[in-house]
Formats: structure tokens, sequence, C-alpha cells
């Protein structure tokens, strides 16, 4: 039962990794494999022992009367060589082909009938494995077919099977745009003054006719910046400054002052968060909190406001802990980095911990390949990638990398949580604790306590009270484990460490735990690389670490430059940022994306460099002005004729209501409150684990706890990434349902009651406070038809309401505008 | 060619909020879908135009209700191999007798005296299979097609399929959903444009919902409805200055759009889900007014007790008033039908409490000549075992158990498929869940094949590339 049950688990695993594709989708096939009749025969790989090598006159008789005409009429039709689509990758009509077997493994177990998978689908009352499909054969030849098999399988006939196998072509694979080296196009003719990019981008144009738009009005451009660099939105003052300072290098200045502030780390460490599937808790069916996911959240925000240079932060994120660092603190650092590799979903109910150990592995091999190499490296667990040169092969290359490495993330053991780990301890002193506190005598006392009064009611209780008592022993211990002997709070922390004995994987054939086949050595991805970096200590990580991360590697860059300008410019040059392959889409502007990867690796991978050089960019400061005839040519703007105009992060949303009501508290919070909240199921109440969320958080909603599959109500309904996913470019929806949380949420109200207190004390004129309440929500004074329509609103509304509420409600109205939620 | 305004403007009503990333990736789909919940073509002639979907949260065991066993009443008591052995393994008779309902003499557990009156309607899958007997897999398995992670939901592809009959109401609505099992993953659109994901009423945090509305955000707390009114008047005003300064900005639009569906849904919806002002006999046709009956959560750690009618009365009603009123998909939860233990008392209450209920809307459906064209579907995530868990209780079981649907072009009276004589395999017209997904959309006009949403490169369907029509059951 339990084996039939895996079975079905991981046949349906096979098939969520073939999902229906259109028939208008290019492209139908790989592209990349080899044509089948270019097959070459090939000797067989398998040894094939216990198989009569040289049968007696009787045995060629039975074979020839017996087997071969029921081989001939009830099988070769999906099973030889002659056919054109071989089923299941095996073929009958030669002796190396049927001993060989097909992709669930060998057919025959020679001498023993009931272990051959030939026999078992041949007498199998499962309809979906029997074979043949149609129509069972009768018991006498299935006898027979035992008893062939008993006798060893004798075999008269000779020649070598055909591989009928299409592999896949790596060197064919690296002629795809995505895995050639950059081209480093000699520098465009320019007109003074235009950038490498500005030109690249005029050459776009030029071919398709297009004609750019306006530059945008300084207004525009300095709230653009502030909302794209720092997430908030500018005061009154620094709108004044920016609009004053005429000087040609004043975008430069406010990209530098805005590049400096603590919020670029916060803006942009939430863009990676969401490439990172940065969550607090598990998912899945049970959901367990990751009460020391923080820690990697303020890794990110410290990486971006540091500027560390970006192919030091993929060393880190996978292989931090294998890099030197000089103290106790730089190499917390480190170890907090590849919390990367931690903080996915698991699935903490899964009893086999061979399947748990490969689902695990496959979502890290998921999330590190299309993050940082824009691959979906994944789809090659259980066949062949479909599209990409990527062979199962390889796949497993890399999951022997990640299967020699320990992957520590916590939670505790109960009820439907079944596989718990470590964690990793950093030295005291090396970074921020989440717990305040010691932990006094007294505190301990009582958890110790309560341990041993769960313990004696577990004696006396019914079995099902003990799957809850159980639960709560669990948590309280963790309760516990938080603490040093002496009552300091221990610093902990999610990520990954070496195995002691590393060792390459086997290729699980269509990706099920028990049909291990040969095993494979660990390594990177062909397609991408001529020469697989030596492993000779250690899991690989290191040196995978270090292939990614390379000037070598033409993915990682371009992946990186083209996720920078997705969030400057509102569409990748790539339109599919997480997907390089050829599913997705090619580059809008190829010679642009190759100038800005190695502008990006020559300037040594800074970040804030790069968002320096593109926002001073002609293009960056075009208006979002709408033009009919580029329209018509260009409409989703993949050439950048205009700014593409688009809402708000749902974050921005947030922090921008906070900051304009003045209550926004721009400091960082230590911890999460998933850390207070500590180990356990993320919603259930009675076991003291729930997460709590405040409405009235002050912090910027980078802050806020992200749970799985229950974000706070105001990210998810703005279409926060699903931490579930690696989210490159999140979907922006407009839907009712965000219209009645601006309507009717007592968010947004409390955010304007509180901008009517301002604007009351700012000043005792009503059309002086609409004056204000424009460019503290806009960052612009009214136009006179604009003052002239707010104050018949507010006349009116003030006829029957105080002046508090009159306010309020002005205020919310302007919160609920399209110029307050779209960013031009 | 028409600009998206003028498009707007004439598919009337201005009901034209947008999916706009969809759309971006669309160039094709720009133009023709300016309104993705104007009512839609089907595929082929539909046979029911509507869904209410009675999803019982935890496995009701089929042995007990609707898939009678003789040979396992006459077996009780005697040791099973064919189970997993860690509780014993005894087979369970069915406690419950099982009389031969209506002409067509469906046999119904005694349990569903008054759902049994209506056999004639019922069309029962007792050849039913799913991949996982564990409640979280299997539910969001029952709810989005796969197991392993979220993807649209039902109601969410018929939403998307189809559009809504209703401008001022969600046309996808569920009740009293469970928090846990994939939680809002069951009735989310996943990939699919945001606006096809289900309008949750009630449920959140396992509490029982009886008849006031907790829609979120439905309700403004400090004004009127007049005030808010002049507030958007004022708001409108200023996106209609933005669109004026911008030019064509879908943006824009959309936000317009959907502030105006908003504030329609904040009067209607309300008064949609009211029940309070029905007849006294409308009320007892449900069985309201007789005691709670709990809207209780399975899945984990046993069943809730219940047996009054009133609370899945309130919610059945409400759902047949949200059906008539033009919401194309409702689903109500149920919970606490995971009898591993206690199953003569619990599945009785249980039974009890959905029994008059289900049987009242089914009727209603029918004077209001709403059943042959809305498709009602009963069941859960699996079923459970013909062997014992201890003395009074059943385990899960993902080989075989049953689902019944009613009205909506099914046949009525009507077995397809069957278990094993205990009622542990699916051995004859097996349905997977997949296949029950392809035929409910056959039963709505749509071809599962055809019913595609592109994401990330790929055509994507409910039934992943599996599914197959049980035609056979189609009336």
């Amino acid at each position: 039962m339990r084996s039939r049950l895996l079975r079905s688990a991981v046949f349906a695993a096979v098939v969520l990794a073939l999902p229906s594709f259109a028939a208008d989708e290019p492209p139908k096939k790989n592209p990349f494999r080899r044509p089948a009749e270019k097959a070459k025969a090939a000797p067989v790989e398998r040894p094939a022992q216990g198989f009569t090598d040289a049968p007696t006159a009787e045995q060629v008789k039975f074979f020839e009367a017996k087997i071969r005409p029921v081989l001939v009429e009830q099988c070769y039709k999906c099973h030889s060589s002659e056919t054109e689509k071989v089923k299941a990758g095996l073929t009958l009509d030669t002796r190396d082909g049927l001993r060989r077997g097909g992709d669930t493994g060998p057919a025959i177990v020679p001498g023993n009938a009931t272990k051959s998978l030939l026999i078992d689908v041949l007498t199998t009352k499962d309809e979906d494995r029997q074979m043949p499909p149609k129509k069972k054969l009768p018991d006498t030849v299935i006898a027979d077919f035992k008893a062939w098999v008993t006798m060893g399988a004798p075999d008269p006939r000779d020649g070598a099977a055909k591989v009928v196998k299409n592999e896949i072509d790596i060197e064919k694979g690296r002629q795809f745009w995505a895995f050639q080296p950059l081209r480093k196009a000699g520098g465009r003719n320019q007109e003074p003054g235009v950038s490498q990019v500005d030109s690249y981008l005029q050459a776009g144009w030029a071919a398709k006719g297009l004609k750019p738009v306006p530059a945008a009005d300084k207004v525009t451009l300095v709230r653009r910046m502030y909302l794209d660099l720092i997430g908030l939105p500018p005061t009154l003052e620094q709108v004044d400054a920016f609009v004053a300072d005429q000087s040609p290098d004043a975008v430069s200045k406010l990209a530098e002052e805005l590049l400096a502030s603590a919020h670029f780390g916060e803006r942009w460490g939430r863009h990676w968060l969401d490439v990172a599937r940065y969550g607090e808790s598990t998912g899945k069916a049970v959901n367990f909190n990751y009460p020391h996911a923080w820690r990697y959240r303020d890794y990110v925000i410290a990486a971006y406001n540091a500027d560390k240079p970006f192919d030091q932060f993929v060393k880190e994120q996978l292989a931090g802990d294998l890099l030197l660092a000089k103290t106790d603190r730089e190499k917390a650092e480190h170890v907090v980095a590849t919390g990367f590799l931690a903080l996915g979903t698991k699935n903490l109910n899964e009893r086999n911990r061979l399947q748990f150990e490969l689902d695990l592995v496959d979502e890290q091999i998921d999330a590190f390949s299309q993050a940082f190499l824009g691959l979906t490296a994944a789809c090659a667990r259980c066949h062949d990638h479909k599209f990409d040169p990527i062979p199962t092969k390889d796949y497993y290359a890399l999951a022997g990398i990640f299967r020699s490495t320990e992957t520590c993330y916590g939670t505790v053991r109960f009820a439907q949580a079944n596989q718990p780990s470590s964690l990793i301890s950093l030295p005291q002193g090396s970074s921020r604790s989440a717990i305040p506190e010691k932990l006094t005598a007294a505190e301990r006392t009582r958890i110790e306590e309560s341990i041993r009064d769960i313990q004696k009611k577990m004696q006396t209780s019914e079995p099902l009270q003990n799957i809850f008592n159980a639960a709560q022993l669990a948590i309280q211990r963790s309760r516990l484990s938080l603490y040093e002997d002496d009552g300091t709070p221990k610093l902990l922390a999610m990520g990954v460490r070496e195995k002691f004995r590393p060792a390459d994987s086997a290729v699980f054939n269509r990706g099920e735990v028990d049909k291990p086949g040969a095993t494979v050595s660990r390594g990177v991805l062909q397609v991408v690389t001529t020469k697989q970096p030596k492993i000779t200590r250690g899991s690989g990580r290191l040196e995978l670490a270090n292939w990614v991360a390379s000037a070598e590697n033409p993915l990682t860059a371009r992946v990186y430059v083209n996720r920078v300008w997705l969030h400057l410019f509102g569409r990748g040059l790539v339109a599919t940022p997480d997907n390089f392959g050829t599913t997705g889409q090619p580059p809008s502007n190829p010679a642009l994306l190759d100038h800005l990867a190695t502008w990006f690796i020559e300037n040594g991978w800074s970040t804030k460099k790069l968002v320096k050089y593109l926002v001073t960019t002609r293009a960056y400061q075009l208006s979002t002005t709408f033009d009919a005839k580029n329209h018509e040519a260009d409409p989703d703007n993949a050439l950048a004729w205009r700014m593409t105009p688009g809402r708000l992060d749902a974050e921005v949303i947030h922090d921008a209501m906070l900051a304009v009501s003045g209550r926004l508290d721009r400091k960082a919070p230590v911890g999460s409150s998933v850390a207070a909240a500590g180990e356990g199921p993320s919603q259930r109440p009675r076991l003291g684990s729930a997460v709590a969320s405040d409405p009235n958080d002050p912090h910027r909603a980078v802050y806020l706890p992200s749970v799985r599959d229950n974000l706070q109500e105001s990210l998810a309904l703005f279409d926060a990434a699903d931490p579930n996913l690696i989210v490159g470019d999140r979907t922006n929806t407009t839907v009712p349902a965000q219209a009645l949380f601006l309507l009717n949420n007592p968010f947004v109200i409390r955010q304007a009651d509180a901008t009517a207190a301002k604007l009351i004390d700012a000043s005792s004129s009503d059309s002086e406070r609409i004056r204000q309440a424009y460019r503290l929500i806009y960052g612009r004074t009214p136009s006179a038809k604009e003052q002239t329509n707010a104050e018949s609103f507010v006349k009116k509304y003030s006829n029957k309401h105080s002046r508090r509420e009159t306010w309020t409600a002005f205020s919310q109205a302007l919160f609920g505008s399209a110029e307050f939620l779209m960013r031009n | 060619m028409f600009t998206r305004r003028e498009l707007l403007q004439t598919t009337g009503s201005g009901f034209g909020f947008l999916a706009f990333s969809a759309l971006a990736h669309h160039a094709a789909a720009r133009d023709a879908a300016v309104n993705p919940l104007a009512p839609k073509a089907t595929h082929f002639p539909a046979k029911a135009k509507r869904v209410l979907f009675l999803c019982m949260d935890g496995g009701p065991s089929h042995v007990d209700t609707f898939d009678s066993k003789p040979k396992l009443t006459a077996d009780d008591g005697k040791s099973y191999s064919g189970g997993r052995g860690r509780f014993g393994g005894k087979l369970l008779g069915s406690p419950w007798k099982f009389p031969k309902q209506g002409q067509s003499g469906l046999p119904v557990s005694e349990l569903f005296l008054e759902v049994g009156k209506h056999a004639d309607e019922l069309c029962l899958l007792n050849g039913m299979h799913t991949d996982i007997p564990n409640h979280p897999q299997a539910f969001l398995q029952m709810h989005c097609g796969l197991f392993q992670f979220p993807r649209p939901s039902l109601g969410a592809w018929v939403l998307y399929g189809l559009g809504t009959a209703n401008e001022n109401l969600p046309g996808f609505v569920t009740i009293s959903p469970p928090t846990n099992n994939g939680g809002p993953a069951n009735y989310g659109s996943n990939f699919l444009p945001a606006i096809y994901q289900g309008t949750r009423i009630g449920g959140g945090g396992g509490g029982f919902f009886g008849g006031g509305t907790n829609v979120s955000n439905i309700r403004n707390p400090r004004q009127s409805v007049t005030d808010q009114r002049a507030q958007l008047d004022f708001t409108q005003s200023l996106n209609k200055e933005s669109l004026a300064k911008s030019g064509e900005n879908p943006a824009v639009d959309g936000l317009i759009e959907s502030y105006e569906l908003a504030f329609r849904m904040q009067a209607e919806l309300p008064k949609a889900i009211d029940v309070s002002r029905e007849s006294k006999d409308t009320l007892a046709l449900y069985g309201i007014g007789s005691g709670n009956g709990g809207g209780g959560f399975g899945g984990g750690l046993g069943g809730r007790r219940g047996g009054g009618t009133d609370g899945f009365g309130r919610q059945c009603l409400m759902a047949r008033k949200l059906l008539e009123a033009g919401v194309r998909f409702v689903e109500i939860t149920k919970g606490g039908w995971d009898q591993h233990r206690n199953l003569k008392e619990d599945l009785a209450n249980n039974c009890e409490a959905i029994d008059r209920p289900i049987a009242g809307l089914l009727t209603d459906l029918k004077q209001r000549g709403l059943l042959k064209d809305t498709l009602v579907i009963w069941g859960g995530e699996f079923g459970r075992t013909p062997y014992a868990q201890g003395t009074d209780g059943r385990d899960h079981n993902s080989k075989g158990f049953t689902i019944w649907m009613a009205g909506g072009g099914v046949k009525g009276g009507h077995a397809h498929g069957r278990t094993d004589d205990y009622g542990h395999e699916a051995v004859e017209g097996k349905v997977h869940v997949h296949d029950w997904h392809a035929t409910v959309l056959h039963l709505l006009g749509l071809d599962h094949e055809k019913l595609t949403y592109r994401h990330a490169g790929r055509d994507f369907r409910l039934t992943d590339v599996k599914g197959n029509v049980v035609k056979e059951i189609v009336a």
C-alpha cells in the first residue's frame, strides 16, 4: 500500500513537470534534440548479468515458438526500433534492447519472474500499467513468459539495439542567444551628451520608425526617482530642492543622494526578496514558522545598502559558509546569506526521507537556476528539459552538489510535521538577536514545569488528545532551545553547511525515488560551460558559486542587469526575467542588453553604479505620454520610446500612505513578528505559535511578516510577490477588492485622518489646505481648475460634517486616486 | 478598429476592470478581452449555466452514505488484508441501511432520507478516485487539479471561461472556506488574472457564519453611503482628470471601473446574502431556525459535532440567492467529515446538519426552474476505508469514493461506476478528479482541453495533461 501510494505521488510529480503546451507556441519540441535518424547503434550500457547467454536448442525452440511471435504481434508496434515513436524507451526487437530495458529500468530480472517488470505489466490488474494496454494476454501465454524468464530469458537474436533515445545536442544548444558569450560591441557613435544606453535605444527606435516622447517635467521626475530608488514619495522640501536645482547634474546628484539613503536597501532588497522567494514559513500543507528567516531579509537589505558587488552577493548566498571570513561578524553574515537555500517551501508532512530530500534539493535547484541564471533547470528532474538544452544528467549533477549539502531550517516535529532540521548557531556578538532579554531563572522554571505537566498529562490522555499534547510539548521545548544554559539568547540562523560525506547522485528515472539509475558526477550545466569545474573536496557548492558568479558565465550578468532595467523602466529588455530559455522572450534590444551586462561587470558588479548609470539616461527621464503612432508599432513599449506607467507596488502604497500621514517609523525593527511567534504552525492560535499581524505596525512593509499563503491583506490585494514563487516581475491587477480596501479599510482611513490633522494644523484657509494636500500627496500644486473642483467638494462635504471628517474624506479621496496610486 | 475606450463604452455598463499584465502579454487578446468578466461564448452548447459546489471538507464516508455495500455489511468484523493494517483491518459494515429511493430505486443511506427523496435527480459517481489519501493534498487537488502546489481553482477557471451574468456581484463566491488545507489557494486565481478569484464570505478562522456579512472591507465603518458616493464622485473626478492628462491609459480606466463595481457590490452583495427577509416557509424548507449545525472545519483532529440544520441551511439559501442573482460559481464548505473515530455519532450528526438543507435547496431550485441549468455538486476530497480504525472509525481512502451531481444536464437517478464489493477501490467506471473536472467544464459548455491560459510561456489548463469527460452521465 505504502509503496503504491508513493508511486502515485511520484507519478503525479512527473505530470506536473509535463504541462500542456499550446499548439501555436514555438518551440513545440526541444530544438536542441538530435533527430532520431542520426542515432547510432550503441553497445549495451548496463552489464547484462544472469541472462542465459548460450541458449540450448530446446530454449531457442521455446523462444521461437512461444515468445518471439507474441513480441512481434503484441509489442513491436510500440516497442521496436523501427517504430516511429518508441514508448517508454523500451525496444523488444533485439536482445540488447530487451535486456537493457526502458525508462523505468530493466524489463527482466533473469530467473525471477515475480520481480520482472515485464511479467508484472502482463499480469497487473492496474489498467494504467497493464500491457498490452487494450487486452490482457491469455493466461497460457503469460505462463510461457514466466517460464521463459525463469530459465534466464534465453534469446538467440543477434545485433545491438539501436539507441532510439533522442539526446540533447549541447553544442547546438550553445548557439542559442542566451548561452552565447557577451558581445562586447564597440561603443556606438555618440552625439555628445548622449549615453551609450540612449544610443542603443535610438538605434532600436530608428529601425521601427519610433519617435521618443518629450522628457518628463521635473516634478514628475523627482517623484519617479524617489519611488523607484527608495520606495517613498518625496517630501515637499525634497520636491522644491530638486526643482530649484538648475544645474545640469541635478539628476545625478539626486541619484547619489537616494542611493546613499538607508531606504534604498529596503526598496531594492525587496526586489531581490521577490526573486529569492523570501518567506517566513514552510508553506504547503502544514505551514510552520521560520522564526529566523528575518536574518536573511536584513542581510539582503544591508547588502544593497553596502552595494555589495553582485558576484560576491551570489557567492555568499550559494556558498557563504565556505568563504573566508576575517571576523565573526563577517562569518555570521556569510552564513545568514546561505539562508537563500534554506528558506524555500517545504512539505513537512512528507514521511519518506528520501522523497523529502529530493524535493528539497529540487526546490533549491529551481530557485537558484531561475534567480541567478534565468533558467528553469528543475524541469529536467524527470526527463530531459522539454525546450532547453538541459539533460536530466545535468540536473542530477547539480542535485549531487545540493544532496551533499545539509540544509538547516528548523521547525519542530509533531503530528503532520515529520521533517525538522537543526539550525546554525552564530557566534555570540556577531549579530543582533530578536530576543531582547535573557531568560530569567523564573521563566525557565515556568517552561520546564509546563513541559513536565504536559508529559504527565500524556500518560493518561487518549491517543488523539495526545497528538495535541505532543505538539505543545514540542513547542515548549523549542522555546527553551532558544537560550544558552545561562539564559543568554542564542543567535540562530537558517542556512546550509557541508555534509560529512559528499557524494554524487544517482539519476532518478522519471524523478521517482524508487527508481535510482546510474550515478553522475557532480557538476554544472554543460550548455553554460566548456570546462566543468573540478570538484575535489566538499559538496562542490563553492565551485558552483564561482561558476555562477563568473564574468565568463553569460547568463548571470545578463539576467541581473535585466532585473535592474525592469525595476526602473517597468518592463525588462527580456520580458520574461526568470526565463531566458527558448520559451522565454528574446531581448528587445540584444546589443543594449549585452552592453549593460559588460558595463556592469567592468564596473565591479555594482548595483548602485548601474542604477545611477540608468537613471541618468535620457530614456529614464522621458515622460509617460501616450503616442498613438508609436503605440501601434510597439504596443508593449518594448523599445522604451516612453516611460512605462504603472501602479505602485503594494509596499509602496502602504509606505507612502504612512509617510504622508506622518506615522511612518523609518527605523528598521529588530526581528519580525514571526520570530516573536516562534516555532510551530503559523495559524493555530491554540498552540501559541500563530503569527500576530498588527494593523497599526508603523514600519515599512518590507518588515511585515511574510507568512506563506497568509500575506497581510494590504500587500496580498495589491499583488505583492507570492513567497511560494520566484517572482522577477509582479503581476499588476486592478480589481474591485482593491477599491473596497481603498474605500473602507481602517488602515486607509487612519492614514487619511492623520493627514487631515496635519492639513488642519498647516493653515486656516481651505484653499491653502488644498494646496498643501496636493503637494503632500501628489508632490505638486493644483491647477486652477483642480483647485476649484476641490474647493467645491470641501464646501459641500463640510456642510454636513466636521472639519476633521471633511479633510479626512478629502485626503482619502486623494489616496484613492490614480495620481497617488500610479507612478508616472 | 475600436479604441479601448470606445470598446468599453460599447460593452455597456462601463464594466471593464482589466487584468493589465495579462493583456500586456497578449497583444491579440488586448482588444477582445476588454471586459474580462463579460459573458463569453461557450465552446459548445451548455447544459448548465452555473455551479453550486457543496464541498465536504474532511472526506465523508462513501460506504455509509451513497455507496451501498451489502457484502461489507455481511462480512462485518472479518479481517481484511487489503488495508494498511495499521489499525487492525477488520471490515466495518455500515451501521445504516440503504433504502431504495425514488422511481430509479437508487440506494441512499438512511442518513440522507431527505436528500434521498430527490434520488431521481441524483447522479452518483461511485467510481471516484484521487491521488493522495491526505487532507491538504487531496483538498487542493479537488480544487486546483494538482496536489503539489496551487493552480487556479475550479471556480476561477469557470469564471474565466464563462464570465458573469451580474455586473453588481462577484462572479465566484466561496462561503466559509477553510484556512487550512491550502486555504485561499482553493479559491484563488493563481496565475489567472486576480479578477477571477473567489470572493470569500464567512469562514477565515473556523468560526460559524450565521447570516451576517463579513466580506472584507464591504462596509465603511464611518461614512454613510451618500457621503461615500459624494467622496467617490470627487475621487472619480480626479481620476478622469488624470486620464485626460495621460491620454489612453488602461490602468486608469480600470481603476475607475473597479471603483464603480466595488461601490455597487457594497449595496448589492449584503442584500444578496441576507436571508433575514425570506418567508417562514422558505426558512423552514432549508431547516433554518432549528439549531446551529456548526460550520466546523475538518482535517486534523476529528470533526466537530453538530446536529442542527440552521447554519448550513442559511448558507444554502444564501447560495441559492447568489446563483439566482447571476453569480456563476458558488461554493459552500462544510467541515467535520474526518471520522477516524466516533463514526456512528459524528457522521450521523453531520449528515443531519446538511440533509434537510440540501433537500430544501434542491426543492427550491426546482420550483424556481433553476435546477435544470444549475449544476449542484456534493462531495469531499476522498472517501473512507471499509475497514475499521479502532472500533468506530474509518481511515482515509483515496482509491474509491463518491461524488454526486444533480441538475445541470446530468442523468438523474443514475449511478455511474462502482467500487469493489467492500467499497475500497474503484473498479468500474473509474473517474479521477481530472475526469470529474473535465466533466464539470463539459456540462458548462467548455472543452477542458481548449480552456487554456498562457502563463510563463505555456498554455495551462485545469486538467493539466489529463482528464476525460464522463460522457455516460450527460443527460
